[in-house]
């Protein structure tokens, strides 16, 4: 199906969605199928993966073979377009800032849903009361009973593959949700026994890829009842989704439509709708608002002309990413100058992201096995939930993390062949072939993501010195780990080296301090326009409607209260859905 | 980058702003209440930062390495990985080709990468030249071994061929890496993925799970 983009604006839309990706796709698809007029304004170029995906190329087709740049961080094939640094659009971290925050962004339709590692885990009931378990952070104002039921249409609708484990704080689905994960990888096999040991959980991951194909008779009936032209939409496009065959990493995008992106999964069926217009190439600078204070549209500015427009709507819904979402709200005109929507000031404070380390190590065991295709499903089939939920007070840090994990016999790339190094020093010609092959594959990794606890000294704000190239004012950014995240830094390159060990590599594992990644290099921020339940403490209620203005919504990372281990994407397609549900409530109650 | 592809709109519209007259002749788009066709892509696509899959990728900078230099770095990849029965030499998948991109691109890593290796084929040059009065891609592989022997190891190198080892252990990343990035060399390296495959995941083979032990977490 195209996703086509005709450059045409009505006069008057019922709703507009700033962004593309999780949210903002989510909301579209949701308002479209039931028959809102939404236009969506995407600040990135139109992009269309069943056309542009390049599957199976190969590193030789490439510049460079491929190999990661300065300008694709991710390796060439990687589907994104933009990262930490984008050309003409800049951001500055502020003086006395405890390592510089990097921005990554993702500029095409779709967002960075076309590059995510379709990790799709449950926040857990704990995750949504963590102050009340601990004292630490803020509770969000609903519980996770109110958002299993939207775990669960997600689940169903975009297809993720896992298994319920019944391990707490790590929910279960309801039966038959989940679609039957991949067998693991010889690695993996090996870390669940290893684990075994040490008492560390491996269990079959939960990944946004279809591991069969999907059940489009049913599914449309029980995902829209009531709904025959939503029903068949939806059916038409699940049919037409292909399961995984097995080959090519999900980070290139998904021509056959396995795995879920916005681009894929929600604009098709949105666009089908004939509710749909999309913009893209469209940089939105603020929110514009009636003498009233009710928002009225936005201002954009149009890359392509460097011209500014104006498009009207009753509704506006902000989902252009954690800190594009609050920087909108930072430079729009507003009674309070502190920003639109600021009355709490929490606009651009609580800025976390995914505290991250990681430990390689070379695994005898996995050498001069016999090939076997590894590829697998694009991404990892084990993974680790936080097994140490209820130990915290003998950890002496507060909050959990998950462990991912890779290697084996990946499709070979420049720097794959980094062991070369310490198992082959002063080998060349046809041994250095030899030990090439022998040592290809027996390489593996564990990856931490950890809960950060929000502080007051991570937060962004407009610099007032610095516009980017569309003379939109920029962000700063100021941030400080505090002790929980390095102490669980440190405890992750603990187990890695005990995992490692117990797989029979020899690991080295770094402390806390050295070992954590850079604040934004995990590109899970979330948090600068948190939910609450109090006005005075949050800037949105539950279902992402501003408390200074009810006809301004935001259904992206900026809303999360906190930031579990769990990667943030499968909870903003949840909330989204759960908080379009009630905005067209509230539309048809006239209360906007 | 050149444009061999039929006219699009894509390539029109390049071409258009890439003209002093471009913007004048753009129509005016997107202001609210009109109705104008999109332009699909963006208008100036840098092959790093937006590359243009549908196209033939096309190295983007000059490549620096001369032919004297692009002869020794082609003696010295062949010298690390030759010919033998189940895989070609590094030449035959165009490791030299790849290595002068590397040195050759406009990134701080490889500027850095860029003297070390164009250093290291002076050196060696001039090392084969003292012993034996010729160029290095002109010995034959004994005399080229000969010099090799004394750098492959920078822990166990003479102080005076440090400079020559840590060129060599670089240069043998590169090559290594050069090599087995390209597909030809997938098979006998003992990569089988990148196909598609019908059905479930097959997952391990049964013999490897009896190997290693593999019974009880299958």
């Amino acid at each position: 199906m195209p996703v086509l983009t005709e450059r045409k604006t009505q006069p008057q839309y019922d709703v507009i969605v700033v962004g593309s990706g999780a949210g903002g796709g989510m909301a579209a698809m949701i308002l479209a199928l039931n028959g809102v007029k939404v236009l969506m304004i995407e600040a990135g170029r139109n992009y269309e993966p069943v056309k542009e995906t390049p599957m199976f190329n190969t590193p030789e087709m490439a510049p460079l073979r491929g190999a990661p740049t300065p300008d694709r961080p991710f390796g060439f094939y990687d589907s994104n377009i933009g990262g930490w640094q984008v050309p003409g659009e800049p951001y500055t971290n502020k003086q006395g800032t405890e390592g510089d925050f990097w921005w990554w962004r993702a500029r095409m339709l779709g967002g960075r849903t076309n590059h995510w590692g379709r990790i799709s885990l449950r926040f857990g009931e704990f995750d949504f009361k963590p102050k009340s378990r601990d004292g630490l952070g803020v509770d969000w104002p609903m519980n996770y009973a109110d958002m299993a039921p939207w775990y669960d249409r997600v689940e169903q609708l975009i297809g993720v593959y896992g298994e319920n484990d019944g391990i707490a704080n790590a929910p279960n689905s309801s039966p038959g949700v989940l679609m039957p994960p991949p067998k693991p990888r010889v690695g993996e096999l090996l870390a669940k026994k290893a684990g075994r040991k040490l008492g560390v959980p491996v269990v079959a991951a939960h990944r946004a890829v279809l591991s069969q194909p999907m059940d489009w008779k049913n599914l449309p009936k029980v995902l829209f009842p009531n709904n025959p032209k939503a029903q068949e939409i939806l059916g038409k496009d699940m049919m037409s989704r292909a399961a995984c065959f097995w080959a090519t990493n999900c980070i290139r995008g998904c021509s056959i439509r396995a795995n879920f992106q916005s681009t894929t999964v929600l604009l098709p069926p949105a666009l089908a709708t004939g509710n749909l217009d999309i913009i893209t190439d469209a940089m939105v600078r603020e929110v514009v608002l009636d003498e009233s204070g009710k928002a009225t549209g936005v201002h954009y500015i149009d890359k392509v002309t460097r011209r500014d427009a104006i498009a009207k709507a009753r509704v506006v819904i902000l989902a252009a990413s954690t800190c594009e979402t609050s920087r909108i709200l930072l430079n729009s005109k507003s009674r309070d100058k502190g920003g639109l929507a600021n009355s709490s000031g929490q606009v651009g404070r609580n800025l976390m992201d995914s505290v991250g380390t990681r430990l390689a190590a070379h695994i005898p065991a996995m050498e001069d096995l016999p090939p076997m295709n590894e590829d697998g499903a694009g991404g990892l089939h084990s993974y680790v939930p936080w097994w140490l939920v209820n130990d915290h007070a003998k950890l002496g840090f507060a909050r959990g993390y998950h462990i991912e994990m890779g290697g084996g016999r990946q499709m070979p790339e420049v720097k794959s062949f980094g062991y070369l190094d310490a198992t082959s020093p002063g080998v060349y010609g046809r041994k250095l072939k030899e030990e090439a092959s022998r040592f290809y594959g027996a390489q593996f990794s564990f990856s931490g993501r950890g809960e950060m606890i929000p502080n007051k000294d991570c937060y962004s704000e407009l610099d007032p010195n610095v516009v980017d190239q569309w003379g939109i004012p920029v962000l700063r950014f100021h941030w400080k780990w505090s002790d929980h995240e390095i102490k669980q830094a440190e405890h992750m390159q603990q187990t890695f080296a005990a995992m490692l060990e117990g797989m029979g590599g020899k690991a080295k594992p770094l402390s806390g301090a050295d070992a954590i990644q850079r604040p934004g290099e995990i590109i899970h921020e979330v948090g600068t326009a948190r939910m609450g339940d109090k006005a005075a403490e949050s800037v949105t209620n539950q279902y992402c409607q501003t408390w200074d203005v009810k006809n301004l919504f935001l259904m992206d990372g900026s809303v999360l209260p906190s930031n579990p281990d769990k990667n943030p994407t499968l909870t903003i397609l949840a909330l989204a859905w759960r908080s379009s549900e009630w905005l067209m409530e509230e539309m048809k109650r006239g209360n906007i | 980058m050149s444009e061999s592809s039929p006219i699009s709109r894509r390539n029109a519209l390049k071409g258009l702003l890439s003209g002093a007259a471009g913007a004048a002749a753009l129509p005016a788009i997107a202001a609210p209440n009109q109705t104008e066709p999109a332009p699909p892509v963006h208008p100036s696509r840098f092959v790093f930062h937006d590359p243009d899959f549908m196209q033939p990728l096309k190295f983007p900078w000059e490549k620096l390495l001369s032919a004297e230099e692009m002869a020794t770095t082609q003696a010295l990849a062949d010298l690390i990985l030759p010919k033998d029965e189940t895989s070609p030499a590094a030449s035959e998948v165009g490791v030299p080709d790849f290595i002068n991109e590397w040195v050759s691109a406009d990134y701080p890593a490889h500027q850095e990468d860029r003297e070390v290796i164009r250093g290291g084929i002076g050196w060696l040059n001039t090392e084969s030249f003292k012993r034996f009065s010729k160029r290095f891609e002109e010995l034959g592989v004994d005399q080229q071994s000969q010099i090799a022997d004394d750098i492959c190891d920078a822990a166990k190198a003479k102080p005076e061929h440090l400079v020559g080892a840590v060129f060599f252990k670089r240069f043998r990343q590169l090559c290594v890496g050069g090599y087995y990035s390209h597909s030809q060399t997938w098979k006998s390296l003992g990569y089988v993925g990148n196909i598609s495959v019908g059905g479930p995941y097959p997952g391990v083979l049964p013999e490897v799970i009896e190997k290693l032990g593999l019974q009880d977490v299958v």
